[in-house]
C-alpha cells in the first residue's frame, strides 16, 4: 500500500472518527454520551459475532457467556486493592494484590474469554449447525451458574458493584477501531477466505487443504476475545457486573443485528447494531408512556421474522455496501502481481 | 442414606422425567420432520400452564376436562406458530428456522408479560391431588402418580397413533424421506402442522403438570425446562419419539439424583450439570441412545 493510499484509507477515517468522538464529548450531555458508548459496544459485539457466525458459519449464541467471563476478569483485575479487601475478602491472595491499568485488564478479560472459547471450542466445534447453537446456549447457563456459585471470586448472585467508572468514549472508540480493523483484515485476507470456504462447503474446503478444525476454533476464539473485551467495557460503563448482566436475550439481540445486517457483512452488521441500539433506546420512553413494556422487543422480533422470510440473506447480504467494497477490491487487485507473459 | 430416601428421590426423578419426556417428544417430532429446533417450544409449555390455571381457577372446569382444554389450547398455539412463522420460510437453511423460533419465543414471552405481568402466580390444585398414598414403604402424593400415569397414557396413545393409523404411517414416511413422501401423495403441509399440533399439545400438558407439582407458574417459566427437554431429546436421539421418552426419564432421574445424592454445595450446579451432560453426550454419541446416524437421515 502506498503512503498516500494508506493515509486516505486508514488514517483519515480513524482521525475523522476521533474528531467526532471529541465533538461528542464536548457537545453531548452525559446521558446521550452513555447511549453512544452502548452503541459502540454493541457494534463491537455484533461485528465480532459476525466473524464466528457470519464468516465461518458457526451458529454460536455464546457471546453473553464470553462477555461475562471477560467482564469479571477485567473487573477483578482493575478493581482498586482497597476496595477488593472490603468487598472480596476471600479472594485468593494472588488476585487480591493486583491493580492493573484499565487497558491491560480489558485485554486480560479478552484473552481469558478467548482461552475459554478455545477450551470449550475444541470439543464443541465438532458439532454442526443448531447443535452448536444449543451447546453455546448451555455455555451461558454454565458460566452463569459458575458466577453465582463461586462467591469467593465473584461475590455470587450479588455481583460486583461500585466498579470504578473507567469506560469512557475514547476507550470504546479505540476498541471499536481495533475490532473493525481486525475483522476487516481477517475477512479480506487468506484467513477470511478460509473461513468463507468452510462456511460454503466444509468438505470441499478440507479437500483443498484447509485446516477446518483449527480455523473454526480460531474464529470462535477471535469472536470470544472481542466479546470479553466488550464485557469489560460494559462492566465499567454501568459500574456493575452480576451473573445475570448478560443474558440469552442479549445473545438474541446480537444475532438479530448480524442477521439484519447480513451474515458476513461487517458494514451491514455495524449499521444494524447502531440502528437497533438507538431504536430500542428511543422506543423505551414510548413504551413507558403507553404502558406496554416489551412492545419494542416484539416489534424487533416480528421484524426479524419478516426479514428472514423476505430477505433471508439480510439487508446487505454477504457483501460490503458498494463504497466500502470498492475499497477492498482495489487494494486486492493491486496486491496480486500481473501474470508474467510467457 | 436410607432406602426410603433413595426411593422417594427416584419417584421425584420419574415425575420430572415424565414432564421432560412430554416436552422432548415435541422437539423430536418437529425436528424429525422439518429439521427445526423449535426454541419457542418451552414457551408453549408455559402457555399450557396458564391455560390450565385459566380453565381450573377461572372457568372452574373439573380437572379431567381441564386436561382436554389444555391439550386443545396447546395444539392451537402450535398450529398458529407453525402457520405464521415457520411455513413461510420452509426450505431455508436450518439456522434460519432456529433464529425465527428465537424470535417467536421473544414474542410469546413479551406478549405474556404485557398481558398477565411477569409475576409468578399460585397454581392451586384440587385437594385430592395433594393427598398422600403409601407406595412400597414411602408415601407419594397423588399428583405425582397422576403425572406419571397421564404421561404414560399420552405417550402410549401417541405411539399407537403413529404406528397403527394411516395418518401415523404418513407422518413416519414424511420423517423418513420428505421428497419421496410427497411423491406418494402425502400432504406434507398437513403432516408438519400435525407434528406441531401434537408436540405443542403435549408440551402444554407438561405445563399443567409442572404447575400442579410445584404450585407456582410464571410467563417465563418455560425457558429452562424447554432447554432441558431439548437436552433430553438429544440424549435419546433427536427425531425418535421413543428416544425422547427415554431421554426425558434418563435426564429427570439423573438431575434429581445429582441434586439428591451429592453434597448440598453441588446442588446449585444442577443447570450446569444438565448442559455439561448435553455437551458430553453430543461428543460421545452424537446420535443419542436411539437416534439414527446423521448420514442415513441427511
Amino acid at each position: 500500500m502506498s503512503g498516500g493510499a494508506f493515509l486516505l484509507r486508514l488514517v483519515l477515517p480513524i482521525a475523522l472518527g476521533a474528531a467526532l468522538v471529541f465533538a461528542a464529548t464536548l457537545g453531548l450531555d452525559p446521558y446521550s454520551l452513555t447511549i453512544l458508548q452502548f452503541v459502540g459496544i454493541n457494534v463491537i459485539l455484533a461485528v465480532s459475532l459476525n466473524v464466528t457466525n457470519g464468516f465461518t458459519g458457526l451458529f454460536s449464541l455464546g457471546h453473553p457467556a464470553f462477555m461475562t467471563i471477560g467482564g469479571y476478569v477485567a473487573a477483578i483485575l482493575a478493581m482498586p486493592t482497597a476496595r477488593k479487601t472490603a468487598m472480596l475478602r476471600d479472594l485468593p491472595p494472588l488476585l487480591a494484590g493486583q491493580e492493573w491499568p484499565f487497558p491491560l485488564a480489558l485485554a486480560a478479560g479478552g484473552l481469558v474469554a478467548a482461552l475459554a472459547a478455545a477450551v470449550v471450542g475444541i470439543p464443541v466445534l465438532r458439532l454442526r449447525g443448531h447443535y452448536l447453537a444449543v451447546a453455546t446456549l448451555g455455555l451461558i447457563f454454565i458460566v452463569q451458574s459458575l458466577a453465582v456459585n463461586l462467591p469467593g471470586i465473584t461475590r455470587g448472585a450479588l455481583g460486583l458493584s461500585g466498579l470504578p467508572p473507567l469506560t469512557n468514549p475514547w476507550w470504546v472508540y479505540l476498541v471499536l477501531v481495533l475490532t473493525l480493523l481486525v475483522c476487516w483484515r481477517v475477512k479480506h485476507a487468506s484467513l477470511g477466505r478460509t473461513m468463507l470456504a468452510i462456511r460454503e462447503n466444509e468438505l470441499a474446503a478440507a479437500c483443498l487443504g484447509v485446516k477446518v478444525a483449527r480455523t473454526r476454533v480460531l474464529a470462535f476464539a477471535l469472536g470470544a476475545f472481542f466479546a470479553g473485551v466488550a464485557g469489560g467495557l460494559w462492566a465499567h460503563l454501568v459500574t456493575l457486573i452480576s451473573p445475570s448482566s448478560f443474558s440469552i436475550l442479549l445473545g438474541f439481540q446480537l444475532i438479530v443485528m448480524v442477521v439484519l445486517g447480513g451474515t458476513g457483512s461487517i458494514v451491514g452488521t455495524a449499521i444494524a447494531a447502531v440502528v437497533l441500539t438507538l431504536a430500542t433506546e428511543w422506543l423505551r420512553p414510548l413504551e413507558e408512556a403507553a404502558g406496554f413494556f416489551g412492545a419494542s422487543q416484539i416489534i424487533v422480533a416480528v421484524g426479524v421474522i419478516l426479514v428472514l422470510i423476505f430477505r433471508p440473506s439480510g439487508l446487505f447480504g454477504t457483501a460490503e455496501p458498494r463504497p466500502f467494497a470498492a475499497l477492498a477490491a482495489r487494494r486486492r487487485r493491486r496486491a496480486v502481481p500481473p501474470d508474467p507473459v510467457p | 442414606m436410607t432406602g426410603a430416601y433413595l426411593l422417594s428421590q427416584i419417584v421425584n426423578g420419574l415425575v420430572l422425567g415424565a414432564m421432560y419426556a412430554l416436552i422432548a417428544i415435541g422437539f423430536s417430532m418437529i425436528y424429525g420432520i422439518v429439521r427445526l429446533i423449535n426454541f419457542a417450544h418451552g414457551d408453549i409449555f408455559a402457555i399450557g400452564a396458564f391455560a390450565a390455571l385459566g380453565s381450573i381457577a377461572l372457568a372452574g372446569l373439573p380437572f379431567p376436562i381441564a386436561v382436554l382444554a389444555v391439550l386443545t389450547a396447546g395444539a392451537l398455539v402450535g398450529l398458529l406458530v407453525e402457520r405464521a412463522a415457520f411455513r413461510p420460510m420452509r426450505g431455508a437453511p436450518q439456522v434460519t428456522g432456529f433464529i425465527a423460533s428465537l424470535a417467536v419465543a421473544i414474542i410469546i414471552e413479551n406478549l405474556a408479560v404485557m398481558t398477565i405481568t411477569a409475576q409468578p402466580r399460585t397454581f392451586a390444585v384440587p385437594a385430592w391431588l395433594g393427598t398422600l398414598v403409601p407406595l412400597g414403604g414411602i408415601s407419594v402424593r397423588v399428583v405425582d402418580l397422576a403425572i406419571v400415569g397421564l404421561a404414560l397414557v399420552l405417550m402410549a396413545a401417541l405411539v399407537a397413533f403413529v404406528r397403527f393409523t394411516r395418518t401415523g404411517m404418513a407422518m413416519r414416511a414424511t420423517a423418513e424421506n420428505y421428497a419421496v413422501a410427497r411423491l406418494m401423495g402425502i400432504d406434507i403441509d398437513r403432516m408438519i402442522a400435525l407434528a406441531f399440533a401434537i408436540g405443542s399439545a403435549l408440551a402444554a400438558v407438561a405445563g399443567l403438570m409442572w404447575g400442579a407439582k410445584y404450585g407456582q407458574i410464571s410467563p417465563l417459566m418455560g425457558t429452562v425446562p424447554g432447554l432441558k427437554a431439548f437436552v433430553a431429546a438429544v440424549i435419546g436421539g433427536v427425531g425418535s419419539i421413543s428416544g425422547a421418552v427415554l431421554g426425558g426419564f434418563v435426564l429427570g432421574l439423573a438431575e434429581v439424583l445429582f441434586v439428591g445424592l451429592l453434597p448440598s454445595e453441588f446442588s446449585a450446579f444442577r443447570n450446569a450439570f444438565v448442559f455439561a451432560a448435553l455437551i458430553l453426550v453430543l461428543l460421545v454419541m452424537p446420535n443419542g441412545l436411539l437416534g439414527k446416524s446423521a448420514e442415513t437421515r441427511a
